[in-house]
């Protein structure tokens, strides 16, 4: 009688602990095993790996749910994969050699970094075509379009710049010098700063999208590390702009950074040469791809602990979390 | 003496002219204001050791100045900067001061030179308390970044101690620690086993032998009978090969008496640059320069590749294509170039030489690049490579 009551407690207490946290859905790009990992956050493992274009690398889920939009960039096409069934629902025009993309806030248009050809390219996503191509820098990476969906920000990586596009005109209309290779660029949520990452400098530029004025450049240092393990590439900032998660690559650490006073409060341990984050809608947890070490860490975003790491592909690149 | 751009011969006459009548010194100003003119003065490729096999293509070298350029502009044409190439190709045997000095009258300041050590030297003392600085794409010697070192000449070749230590570094780690060593004939062989054995001492790897290539300049068809017995009766972990020319060095491997693998100019090589390479943005280099060149991208075209960029690179930071400003920054703490090697690179401030990570590769495949994990220095492992501080001898002036 006692062990059945034992047992009871214990059902509840399991479906208490699931009513506790939302179960996500995770999806992890493999670089080198051409796949996608999709993670379950209830049971935090992977549930299925499905085959994908050759060198999957920028990933994300569409703004209504529906696709899980990857770059093939080796295959020179942007796949479209349905998030019900894991089927190719389309492939989308993206020129050559994607790497990394961001949808418009209306999710109608998306903007892709061309890596090998030094332009980024507008994609139409209900006509699936090509609307226009804009030069750029050497070598674009990162990119963002801003919450109000008027600027377009790519960094390009060889020339060293972010440069700002209207989005109406398709026209750069500056640029802003930072350090060496600039890899990701993220708007807070107000669209009042842009954060940046230069992976060689090993620095993080902070930046007035109105007056394209630096307002910080944040160094890191992790003790026993010298500066050239510190590549600084993936960020992402919670809603109310108050604390910024920035990958620091083979530094195997995230840094939490105040989003007010630019101090770094702390460096999470994860796993090797970490890449991408990305939060679930809730902000409780933020996923971290470790490329060298082959898994994904999970961060407890108000604990500021690293709660697990969990095995995907070889050499994972890009991650997204599908939203509610 | 070859002329690549006739355009700009043509100027040079209408410069020179104009020079004469106004009675300018030096430095002619670029034709635009914004236009930064970046000077190359090139050995002809020679031919190739082992007759016609594998020719050297003409542009050797300066296919990858001319992809810094291009990828320079593409940040220039943002900014109101623009850059180009001014190319003179000199052949073996040449005075190279008459080409130097046309293209300084032609208004380069930054002129690399991929040229010998010795030439290297004639250049840098002719141009010494001029507004001038030098770029040493090609030469190895340690020489000219100890006591042959000067003021005015920045090293992005590394230097064979750089190479040898790379390889050193690997081999210790693979616990290969005893090695053969057969070297060629030349003088620049010699070099080389100098600094092999440098190398073994500060990684305490151990030379079992020397061995003298004595079998002649083409290896094809002596090495089945001769490496056999240069390699019998003896106890070693690997096969280390001075032979910068290529005359016998791809033939010694499978010809061991004991199975080993080979190691240094050829084997498994160290190497600034390799086609290979992937890794750190490499691939998109690669692809660049395959579609400018239409042929793979060598170390001396990486190393042309990253002279060049450090001063096209540095305009758009300091704002201006002047020499004075550019001079400064490239020379100051602030500059680091990247150069897909997954590290910023910086110029050791005691002698000059570029600081980088080394790749070891064999011909099809990319092994490894050291430093490799480990081998720790109190400023950065990259100092593991090559000539450290202390033990310099080079005294700047």
């Amino acid at each position: 009688m006692k062990a059945r009551i034992a047992a009871v407690a214990a059902i509840a207490g399991t479906l208490l602990a699931a009513d506790a946290a939302e179960a996500y859905t995770v999806y992890v790009s493999n670089e080198k095993d051409n796949t996608i990992s999709v993670i379950d956050t209830a049971t935090m493992t992977v549930t299925k790996t499905f085959k994908v274009g050759r060198r999957p690398r920028g990933l994300a889920v569409t703004p209504d749910g529906k696709y899980i939009v990857v770059c093939a960039s080796d295959d020179h096409r942007i796949e479209a994969w349905d998030t019900t069934d894991y089927k190719l629902a389309r492939t989308l025009p993206s020129g050559p050699d994607p790497e990394l993309f961001a949808f418009s806030p209306d999710g109608k248009l998306m903007y892709v970094a061309n890596e090998d050809d030094n332009l980024v390219t507008v994609v139409d996503m209900e006509t699936n075509k090509k609307v226009t191509e804009i030069p750029v820098g050497v070598e674009p990476e990162g990119m963002a379009v801003s919450p109000d969906g008027k600027t377009v920000i790519n960094t390009s990586e060889t020339t060293n710049m972010i440069h700002f596009i209207d989005a109406a005109t398709q026209k750069i209309t500056d640029n802003v010098l930072v350090d060496a290779r600039p890899r990701f660029a993220e708007f807070s949520s107000d669209g009042a700063k842009l954060w940046t990452s230069a992976e060689v400098g090993g620095t993080v530029t902070v930046i007035d999208p109105k007056t394209k004025q630096v307002l910080k450049r944040i160094e890191f240092s992790v003790p026993g590390l010298n500066k050239e393990a510190i590549q600084p590439v993936g960020i992402r900032i919670t809603k109310n702009g108050k604390r910024v998660f920035v990958a620091l690559g083979p530094a195997n650490r995230v840094a939490v950074i105040n989003g007010d006073t630019y101090e770094v409060e702390k460096y999470l341990l994860v796993g090797q040469r970490v890449w991408q984050l990305a939060f679930t809608p809730d902000e409780k947890m933020l996923f971290s791809t470790n490329g060298a070490s082959g898994d994904v860490s999970v961060i407890d975003v108000d604990a500021l602990r690293v709660t697990k790491s969990i095995k995907v592909g070889r050499l994972p690149w890009g991650v997204w979390v599908k939203p509610e | 003496m070859a002329r690549i751009d006739a355009q700009a011969a043509m100027r040079t006459v209408l410069l020179t002219a104009c020079t004469a009548m106004a009675g300018w010194a030096g430095t002619a100003a670029s034709a635009r204001a914004d236009e930064l003119s970046v000077g190359i003065l090139s050995l002809r490729p020679p031919p190739p050791p082992i007759y016609d096999q594998d020719p050297l293509p003409e542009d050797l070298g300066l296919a990858g100045g001319r992809l810094a350029i291009k990828d320079s502009n593409t940040t220039g044409r943002l900014v109101g900067q623009s850059f180009r190439l001014d190319e003179t190709i000199i052949d073996e045997g040449d005075d190279p001061l008459p080409a130097f000095e046309e293209l300084v009258a032609k208004g380069n300041q930054f002129v690399v030179l991929n040229l010998p050590a010795a030439q290297v030297l004639k250049i840098a003392d002719a141009a010494k308390g001029r507004d001038i600085l030098l770029f040493n794409a090609a030469a190895e010697e340690e020489s000219l970044r100890n006591e042959d070192c000067r003021d005015n000449v920045m090293h992005v070749a590394p230097t064979r101690s750089m190479l040898t230590d790379s390889l050193a570094q690997f081999l210790v780690w693979k616990r290969w620690r005893n090695w053969l060593v057969i070297y060629g004939p030349h003088p620049n062989d010699q070099l080389y086993l100098d600094q092999i054995k440098r190398a073994a001492k500060k990684f305490s790897g151990k030379i079992i032998a020397e061995k003298l290539w004595e079998f002649g300049p083409d290896g094809r068809r002596t090495a089945q009978q001769e490496v056999p017995l240069l390699t019998q009766a003896l106890s070693y972990d690997v096969v280390m090969i001075a032979d910068e020319a290529g005359e016998f060095g791809d033939y010694v491997a499978y010809h061991t008496w004991d199975p080993r693998p080979t190691a240094g100019t050829q084997g498994l090589m160290a190497t600034t640059w390799h086609p290979q390479a992937e890794q750190h943005g490499a691939v998109q280099l690669n692809n660049r320069f395959k579609r400018l060149a239409n042929r793979p991208m060598t170390s001396l075209d990486f190393n042309v590749w990253m002279a060049v960029r450090t001063v096209t690179e540095s305009a758009p930071r300091v704002k201006s294509v002047q020499f004075k400003p550019l001079y400064d920054f490239v020379r100051g703490k602030e500059f680091e170039l990247a150069a897909f090697k997954g590290v910023g690179l910086t110029f050791r401030d005691w002698d000059w030489q570029l600081r980088q990570p080394i790749l070891l590769a064999q011909a099809a495949a990319l092994v490894s690049m050291s430093p490799q994990p480990g081998f720790l220095h109190q400023r950065t492992p990259l100092d593991t490579l090559g000539t450290d501080k202390p033990e310099s001898k080079c005294k700047l002036k």
